[in-house]
C-alpha cells in the first residue's frame, strides 16, 4: 500500500503507468461510447412525449454527470496538493480543469439543441442548464486564476483553495437554483417530475456514462503525462525517452 | 488574544474612515447604476417595482464585488499583512476584524440607506425592512466570500476584473434568497423563511470562509 | 433496428437536424479532448530532441575546436 503511494510520487512510474493504461483504456472507452450511441440512437424506441429528440439525452446526460465529477476530481487533487504537497495531485489537477470545462460546455450546447424542439427556444433557464452554466464559470474561474499567476506552484495552490471553496458551494449553488426554478417555472413545461425510465432506454444511458468517465479518465491521463514531460524536461529519464523516440 | 484583535479591528475602521471618499464610491456606485435601469427599462413604475427586488439586489452584489479588490492590497503593498502572517495568533482569527469592518463599510451602510433607493424604484413599502434585513445579512456572506477572491489574487497586478470572475458565481444563492425575500414580501408572503436561509448561510460562510481567506493570504504572500 | 431505412435514421421524425448535431458537436469535441494531449505531446518531444541535437552540436564543434588548437 505504501509502496504504492511511494510509486505515485515518482514521475517516470507514474508516466510509464498511465501509458499503459491509454493503451487499453482508451480504446475500449471508444468502443464503448460507439456501442452506446449507436444503442441510443438506433435500437430504442423513441420517447412517446419529445420523439426522437430524446435521444440527445445519451450524450447530455453523461457529459453533465462527469463534467460534475470532474469539478470533484479536481477538487481532491487540489486537496492533496494542499495538505501533502504531492506534486502528482497538482499536475492532476490542472489536468482536470479543461477536461471538466469542455464536457460542461458539451453538456450546455446539447441541452440548448435539446432545448429547441422540446420547448421551442434555444435557451431556457431551467434549473438543471442554469446549474451548468454556473459550473462552467466555476471551471473557467479556475484556468483564469491559473492563467494570472507568473509563480505556478503558488497558482496551483491558489486554484486548490478556489475548487474547495466551489466544491463547498456547489450543492448549495444547485440545491438554490433548483429551488428558484421551481419557484418560477410556469407548470406548463413541467414534465420531469417523477418521470420513469425505461430500462431499454437505460441500458445504452448507463453504457454510454461509464464510457464517458472512462473517456475523462484517459483525457486527465493524457494531459498528465505531457505535463510531467513539461515539468521533467531537464531530468535524465525524459531526456533518455525522448532519445529513443518520445 | 482580544486586545490584539480589537486593536487591529480599530485600526481597519480608522483606516477605512479616514478617506471619506473611498467610503461614499460604493455608495454613489449604487445609486449610479440605480439611475441607469430606469434609463434602459423604461419609467414606467409597473415594471420598475415588478424588477425592483432584483435590480436592488443585483446593484447591492456588484458594489460589493468591485469594493472587495480593496480589502487587502493595502496592507499586502505596504508589508503589515507579512507581519499578520508572522502573529502568533491563528490567522483565522486574526482575518474576522477585516471582514468587520469591510461589512461594517459597505454591507451595512448600503443596507440602511437602500430603502431610498428603493423608493426611487417604486417598489413597494412592504419590501423596504425585508430588504434591508436582508442586504445586511446576504452583504455579510458577500463580504466573506468576497474575500476569499481578494486573498486569492492580491499578489497579482490586476486583480479586479479576475475577482468578478471567481467570486459571482459563489455570489448566486445569497442573490437568489435575497431577491425572493423581498418580492415575498412585497407579495403579502412570509419572507421570514428566507430571512433564515440567508442567516444559516451567514454563520456557515464566517465558520468556513476565514480558513479559505488565511490559506489564500498565506499563498499570496508566498509569492 | 428502430427505424426502417437508412433515410429514415438521418431524419428521426423531424428531430433529426438536431440529433445529428447534438451528436457531431459532442464528436468533435471529444476528438479534441483525446486529440490535444497527444499533439502537445509531439510538439514537446521535437523541441526536447531539437534541444538534444544542437546541445551534441554544439559539444562536437568545442571539442573539434580544443583538438585544433592543442
Amino acid at each position: 500500500m505504501w509502496s504504492f503511494f511511494h510509486k505515485l510520487g515518482s514521475p517516470p512510474w507514474l508516466y510509464r503507468i498511465s501509458g499503459s493504461i491509454l493503451r487499453w483504456l482508451l480504446p475500449l472507452a471508444v468502443l464503448g461510447l460507439v456501442v452506446g450511441v449507436l444503442w441510443g440512437l438506433l435500437y430504442t424506441a423513441p420517447d412517446f412525449r419529445q420523439g426522437n429528440s430524446y435521444r440527445i439525452m445519451y450524450i447530455h446526460v453523461p457529459a453533465a454527470v462527469v463534467a460534475l465529477a470532474g469539478y470533484y476530481v479536481m477538487a481532491i487533487a487540489g486537496a492533496i496538493n494542499l495538505i501533502w504537497r504531492m506534486k502528482i495531485a497538482d499536475v492532476a489537477m490542472l489536468a482536470a480543469a479543461p477536461v471538466g470545462a469542455a464536457l460542461t460546455f458539451v453538456a450546455l450546447v446539447t441541452g440548448a439543441i435539446w432545448g429547441k424542439p422540446t420547448w421551442g427556444t434555444w435557451w431556457v433557464w431551467d434549473a438543471r442548464i442554469t446549474s451548468m452554466l454556473i459550473l462552467l464559470f466555476l471551471y473557467l474561474g479556475v484556468i483564469a486564476l491559473y492563467e494570472a499567476y507568473d509563480n505556478k506552484t503558488a497558482a496551483s495552490r491558489a486554484c486548490a483553495v478556489l475548487a474547495l471553496v466551489g466544491t463547498v458551494n456547489i450543492p448549495i449553488i444547485y440545491k438554490s437554483v433548483d429551488w428558484w426554478y421551481s419557484l418560477h417555472q410556469p407548470a406548463s413545461i413541467k414534465f420531469t417530475g417523477g418521470s420513469t425510465i425505461d430500462p431499454s432506454m437505460l441500458y445504452p444511458l448507463l453504457l454510454c456514462i461509464v464510457s464517458f468517465y472512462a473517456l475523462f479518465t484517459c483525457a486527465l491521463l493524457a494531459n498528465m503525462r505531457v505535463a510531467i514531460l513539461d515539468r521533467e524536461r531537464r531530468t535524465g529519464w525524459v531526456q533518455r525517452l525522448v532519445e529513443e523516440g518520445g | 488574544m482580544g486586545a490584539f484583535l480589537s486593536v487591529l479591528f480599530r485600526r481597519q475602521l480608522a483606516l477605512g474612515l479616514r478617506r471619506p471618499a473611498q467610503l461614499l464610491n460604493p455608495l454613489l456606485f449604487f445609486a449610479l447604476v440605480v439611475t441607469l435601469f430606469p434609463l434602459g427599462l423604461g419609467p414606467s413604475t409597473d415594471t420598475l417595482s415588478a424588477f425592483a427586488p432584483g435590480i436592488l439586489w443585483i446593484v447591492a452584489l456588484l458594489a460589493n464585488m468591485l469594493g472587495v479588490d480593496s480589502l487587502f492590497r493595502s496592507d499586502f503593498d505596504d508589508g503589515s499583512l507579512d507581519q499578520l502572517l508572522l502573529a502568533e495568533q491563528p490567522l483565522y482569527l486574526l482575518v474576522f476584524p477585516y471582514l468587520l469592518v469591510h461589512w461594517l463599510l459597505s454591507g451595512v451602510i448600503l443596507a440602511v440607506v437602500s430603502p431610498l433607493f428603493a423608493l426611487m424604484l417604486s417598489l413597494p413599502g412592504e419590501g423596504m425592512l425585508v430588504l434591508t434585513v436582508t442586504l445586511l445579512l446576504g452583504s455579510g456572506v458577500m463580504s466573506v466570500l468576497g474575500a476569499v477572491g481578494a486573498a486569492l489574487t492580491v499578489g497579482l497586478r490586476r486583480g479586479g476584473m479576475l475577482i468578478a470572475l471567481l467570486v459571482a458565481p459563489f455570489y448566486v444563492p445569497v442573490l437568489i434568497f435575497g431577491s425572493a425575500a423581498v418580492r415575498a414580501a412585497v407579495s403579502g408572503l412570509d419572507a421570514l423563511p428566507y430571512v433564515a436561509l440567508l442567516g444559516a448561510m451567514l454563520s456557515f460562510a464566517l465558520a468556513l470562509g476565514p480558513l479559505a481567506v488565511s490559506a489564500g493570504l498565506r499563498i499570496s504572500a508566498d509569492t | 433496428m428502430y427505424f426502417d431505412s437508412f433515410q429514415a435514421a438521418m431524419a428521426m421524425g423531424g428531430h433529426g437536424v438536431y440529433v445529428w448535431s447534438a451528436y457531431g458537436i459532442t464528436a468533435l469535441v471529444i476528438a479534441q479532448l483525446v486529440l490535444w494531449p497527444s499533439a502537445r505531446k509531439k510538439r514537446l518531444v521535437a523541441e526536447l530532441r531539437g534541444e538534444q541535437r544542437r546541445r551534441a552540436g554544439a559539444s562536437q564543434e568545442t571539442g573539434q575546436s580544443d583538438r585544433e588548437s592543442s
